[in-house]
């Protein structure tokens, strides 16, 4: 049972949106029960919580995704029940979600005004609808962005804040957030952060889910907690330390967040790369990488770290420049090449959606994917061997699962990337790219994900890892590459690996110390 | 810059047509000619019809194997209504679209209530207008009115000159008295039908559903009522072609045959026309000078003397040439990713 906390209504007045007694069952799986929560207009509002804690439930029943199977909502007071998202955006709730909600083949003036779009005579006017867009972009700080420009044409980032002008055209009063910013780079998640300021001050409650704390508390005034689809705690920021908030996200104590880093020896490298050319983003690239090494890229998005991954995985047609790989010299032609031979490379991709996974297929075939001739004898696959091959992985990286037959769609979010890892490590790779791997997933398995990098370096594995999360970086790596348009212009090692030194060194800014 | 970039399938259609025909009225010994753009041009329309009507379901992201059969089916039914006075003509005209409108109506139906698949629901539907259409009509015939039958297959003179409407003589006229009938009926349909429709909440919302499905159910678009009214369209332009094919034979046939040849060649001229067989991106435009193109290729074989025997290996090599050049631009994709995008 959950009891809705004082500081919950602290303004006095009924709060805008109000949750009584909602439960909600998947096929017989509890993903909320009985919660009970509210939230006032002009606050923003924290909901914290593990993958699977209910949040994503919660929220979508407040968006008119799903239905609740008992309980009532209250908006301004009056019952309410949603049976659509329309019907809720009609009402002033709207949601910025973690799956994206773009159409990769739309325009971005088409996308933001997708569900209702200014007509003259009936018809959609491209010209208020190409204006609207540029408003609304220019709110947010994008001017950058072409109205008329295909939303697969631009990177993530960029996909996220036509997200966000999306949801402002719509004028919400209840502005939910679900993971908005985990792929943002920094100067857009600023621009977030002066948005919901703005929003606050304008009267409009913002839901915001975040796993990133420090975001939480630089943002939130009132934070919710749930554990196992209850409502655990409401509080105001400050009213609780942040060990015991992480204590009731996750029912137990955790230890420190990051595993200990070794002292740094110098190694020879493993994998070298020598002038690296591709296209105009990747603008002579040199980096070392020693067996049992964490090499961070860091630096803001889109300066081609991600290119870097792509084409040391031979994703890339085209890339000019030397590569080895312990003894093997060259650029793979294709990711068939750079997994198999002698280099044995690994890419845990961006967007574990399209690129890590196929959602429809089985726990067990995903896993495999990458080494089905691990287990076959010739052409047929040795079901025995599968098996046995499959049940060590899911032991290893302790993925929580009903059976290894089920659609790989039904696991959560971190479950979800620890199968794109588990499928990776079962070809024994030496060198491992880690593309943003901890995006979108729960504290808890961050923390295993991070004490996994740390041994596989240990059992001597090359490891280059890019993130978005400066902490990850500056908590994992035993070195920073910082890129700057399509180059490393500043390593960061030991001791001079500090927020204040990736910051200027990703704006190419010398103060001295990133040196 | 970006429209061009973006619509690139469809200009290098264009270009692909542009060239094509040129070249063949250079080596038809009357090319340039009224005449020759009239045959060609009444050759074309019925296939363009399918073809866009076949663009909306492909858009969906499927595929609608009955458009040939709804358009023989169309044929059937006006070769027994349009003749008799004006007013029965314009009746029968009608009632032939309503018929190819409430059959795609009734595909819509099926699929999105039924929950069937496009192609599944498609290939069992087109088999039961293939069976009404011989049911209407169990031997070859009809007796389309024959004034109309003149007036919509030749020039816009003889169009003016058959219904007396003014001197067709006139000076002003003269430079638009050539233009062939069916292609103003072509492309004043798809000015009139198409464009609207594309610029829609409903059109939009097809597109939407064929680019990403989930991502329009969470935008609150109207999904069901974009299918329906997506197939609805397409049946409706499926009968344009299939009175058209009455008006110029006179006469309507319930061709099995026939049927599933313009099934096919509709979504050879939809991929032609630039339109992503995956769904989202596209348009029916394309697919009409998509289907123009098909026809182009095959008068080519009343000019060049080829064995009749060769003719269909000709054919295929030609289309998948002409398919292969859509191909051309993953050879200039640098990020191999983008190719599964």
């Amino acid at each position: 049972m959950s009891v809705m906390g004082e500081s919950g209504t602290a303004k006095g007045g009924a709060p805008y949106v109000e949750l009584s007694g909602i439960s909600k069952f998947f096929t017989g799986v509890r993903a909320l029960e009985d919660v009970n929560f509210a939230c006032d207009l002009g606050s923003t509002h924290a909901i914290l919580g593990e993958n699977g804690a209910g949040k994503s439930t919660l929220i979508k029943i407040m968006s008119g995704v799903l239905q609740p199977d008992a309980g009532e909502m209250r908006v301004g007071g009056k019952p309410v029940t949603f049976r659509s998202p329309s019907e809720a955006s009609d009402a002033g709730i709207v949601c910025i979600f973690q799956e994206l909600s773009l159409l990769p083949d739309l325009s971005v003036a088409d996308n933001i005004s997708i569900s209702d779009p200014p007509r003259r005579f009936g018809l959609i006017d491209g010209r208020a609808q190409r204006r609207r867009a540029e408003e609304l972009l220019a709110r947010i700080r994008c001017e950058d962005v072409d109205p008329r420009s295909l939303i697969r044409d631009l990177s993530l980032s960029r996909r996220q804040m036509v997200e966000i002008a999306k949801a402002l055209g719509k004028n919400p009063k209840v502005l939910i957030l679900d993971e908005a910013t985990s792929a943002l780079t920094s100067r857009d998640v600023e621009t977030v952060y002066d948005l919901l300021g703005q929003l606050k001050a304008d009267g409009v409650a913002s839901l915001f889910i975040s796993h990133r704390m420090h975001e939480v508390d630089k943002l939130c005034d009132t934070l919710s907690v749930f554990r196992n689809g209850s409502h655990v705690e409401t509080f105001r920021k400050g009213e609780r330390s942040a060990s015991e908030i992480v204590r009731m996200m996750i029912g137990r104590d955790v230890e420190a967040q990051f595993p200990p880093k070794p002292e740094p020896v110098a190694k020879p490298a493993h994998l070298s790369i020598r002038n690296l050319n591709w296209e105009n983003r990747l603008n002579g690239v040199n980096l070392d990488v020693a067996k049992g090494e964490i090499v961070g890229l860091g630096g803001l998005d889109g300066q081609g770290q991600k290119e870097l991954l792509l084409a040391l995985f031979g994703v890339l047609r085209g890339v000019e420049g030397t590569v080895k790989a312990g003894e093997v010299t060259g650029i793979p032609g294709s990711p068939d090449v750079a997994k198999g031979g002698k280099a044995r490379i690994a890419l845990v991709p961006e967007d574990r959606k399209t690129e890590g996974l196929m959602l429809p297929m089985s726990i067990a075939n995903n896993l495999l994917a990458a080494s089905y001739d691990k287990v076959s004898n010739g052409p047929l696959i040795d079901p025995a061997k599968e098996k046995a091959v499959v049940a060590e992985a899911i032991e290893k990286l302790r993925i929580k699962i009903g059976s290894a037959q089920d659609a790989v769609a039904t696991l959560s979010g971190g479950n979800q990337q620890k199968v794109v890892i588990a499928k990776w490590l079962m070809t024994d790779p030496e060198i491992i790219l880690l593309n943003d791997p901890t995006r979108g997933i729960d504290v808890g398995t961050k923390q295993e994900i991070y004490r996994l990098m740390r041994d596989l370096a240990d059992e001597g594995r090359a490891i280059l890892f890019y993130s978005t999360d400066y902490a990850e970086l500056i908590g994992c790596c035993d070195r920073i590459a910082v890129m700057y348009d399509g180059a490393i212009l500043t390593e960061l090692e030991g001791d001079a690996i500090s927020e204040e030194a990736i910051v200027a060194a990703s704006l190419n800014i010398d103060t001295g110390a990133a040196a | 810059m970006t429209l061009l970039r973006q619509n690139r399938a469809f200009v290098g259609a264009l270009a692909m047509l542009a060239v094509l025909y040129i070249v063949y009225n250079f080596m038809h010994p009357r090319g340039f000619s009224t005449a020759v753009l009239v045959q060609n041009a009444n050759e074309a329309v019925a296939i363009a019809f399918v073809a866009m009507a076949q663009t909306l379901p492909v858009l969906l992201g499927g595929l609608d194997l009955s458009v040939g059969a709804v358009m023989t089916l169309a044929a059937c039914v006006a070769s027994v209504l349009v003749n008799g006075s004006p007013a029965e003509i314009l009746f029968g005209m009608a009632a032939t679209l309503f018929v190819g409108a409430a059959f795609g109506f009734m595909n819509g139906l099926i699929i999105v209530y039924g929950r069937l698949q496009p192609i599944i629901a498609t290939l069992a539907t087109g088999a039961i207008a293939i069976g009404l259409a011989l049911f209407i009509r169990p031997k070859p015939g009809g007796d389309v009115d024959g004034d109309l039958n003149w007036a919509l297959t030749n020039s816009l003179w003889d169009f003016v000159d058959t219904y007396q409407l003014f001197d067709p003589d006139a000076a002003w006229f003269a430079p638009v008295a050539w233009i062939p009938v069916p292609l103003i009926l072509l492309f004043g349909m798809a000015a009139i039908v198409w464009i609207p429709f594309k610029k829609s909440v409903t059109g939009r919302t097809v597109y939407a559903i064929g680019s990403a499905e989930g991502a329009a159910y969470m935008s609150g678009l109207p999904i069901d009522r974009a299918r329906i009214a997506a197939f609805t369209l397409g049946g409706f332009l499926a009968a344009c072609g299939g009175l058209y094919l009455a008006i110029q034979t006179s006469s309507g046939n319930a061709d099995v045959m026939q049927a599933g040849t313009y099934t096919l060649n509709s979504i050879a001229a939809v991929v032609l026309g630039g339109t992503s067989l995956l769904g989202g991106a596209g348009g029916a435009i394309g697919s009409l000078v998509g289907a123009l193109i098909l026809r182009v290729i095959s008068f080519y074989f009343r000019i060049v003397s080829i064995d009749p025997l060769l003719q269909p290996l000709i054919e295929g090599l030609v289309l998948l040439a002409a398919v292969s050049l859509g191909a051309i631009r993953t050879l200039r994709v640098k990020n191999r990713l983008e190719l599964f995008r």
